[in-house]
């Protein structure tokens, strides 16, 4: 089973580097951009093959590893 | 007086840690990331500088999983002193032994240079060898230095005495200017600032020498 997580940095924490992506496009002539916030896409291969019991295992890897949840958040996707 | 210094693949001031340490009157035992248990007597654990596992992930994150930072949770619960310096630091707070986290700097250059700092605190092992105040010159080298905490631990680190020190002129965009802090019982220091980089004559500068004086002196049965 496939699962995808999502994860980005939370509302409020400053992030410098989606700022310098915005000014980069600003510099390209891209008008009308207010805002842009990075983040990261991981895709996980999994064994198991029930769908509840995979979002909780995939929980528990995002709250131990995936993510640190001092400056994260994150939204998984599975299947 | 026992001290180790661990070494995690990519960590590259594990030597001069070591050599400080030793310096200051420390018998040091290195450490490989993948031992599981500190040596016996050990009073404090160095987390050196440098790019545990490539930075991969987020700065500190794997090496924060292995496991010798699990023997080194167990030895701060037990009471036991730590000294995350840079990427020990960054460690630091990936394992929850400090609050807050360490991300990119807000002007997302890799800063290199020295730093005047201010001792924030003189209540600790690690800052007692200092004045109140004083201004000491170390030097830094990162690109995820930029400390963030939510407003009410940022008080609760003030109001704790628990800022060792802060940047006189921030070169990272750390929050309230903080370059190192200490845990609730005062026995773990993290700092982005490298000690150990000005700690004899030959580097030109010993203002950081102090901190491992006052460290391995206090430690030091007399």
């Amino acid at each position: 089973m496939k699962a995808r997580v999502h994860v980005m940095l939370k509302d409020g924490v400053l992030d410098p580097q989606g700022q310098a992506v915005a000014h980069a496009l600003g510099a390209l002539g891209f008008e009308g951009v207010d805002d842009v916030r990075q983040g990261k896409v991981i895709d996980l291969d999994l064994a198991e093959t029930d769908i509840a019991a995979a979002e909780a295992k995939v929980r528990e890897m995002c709250e131990k590893l995936l993510a640190n949840t001092v400056i994260e958040r994150y939204d998984i996707e599975i299947g | 007086m026992k001290a180790a210094v661990l070494v995690f693949p990519g960590s590259n001031c594990d030597r001069d840690l070591a050599v400080a340490f030793r310096n200051a009157g420390a018998d040091v035992t290195m450490v490989w990331h993948k031992d599981s248990a500190l040596p016996e007597g050990v009073d404090v654990v160095g987390i050196p500088g440098g790019f545990s596992f490539g930075d991969y992930l987020r700065c500190g994150a794997i090496a924060a999983r292995s496991p010798i930072c699990r023997a080194v949770v167990e030895h701060v619960h037990r009471g036991g002193y730590a000294l995350g310096i840079c990427n020990g630091f960054q460690v630091l707070t990936e394992t929850g032994l400090l609050p807050g986290a360490l991300m990119r700097n807000a002007g997302l250059k890799f800063v290199c240079k020295p730093v005047d700092l201010t001792v924030s605190t003189t209540n600790s092992i690690f800052t007692s060898g200092y004045e109140m105040g004083q201004r000491i010159t170390i030097p830094v080298a990162h690109h995820d230095g930029n400390y963030v905490a939510p407003d009410d631990l940022v008080a609760r680190l003030r109001d704790e005495d628990r800022i060792a020190f802060g940047y006189c002129d921030n070169p990272n965009g750390s929050v309230a200017d903080i370059a190192g802090i200490l845990s609730e019982n005062r026995r773990v220091l993290g700092l982005m600032p490298h000690p150990e980089r000005a700690a004899e004559p030959a580097h030109g500068n010993t203002d950081g020498a102090a901190l491992f004086r006052a460290l391995i002196g206090a430690l030091t049965p007399a």
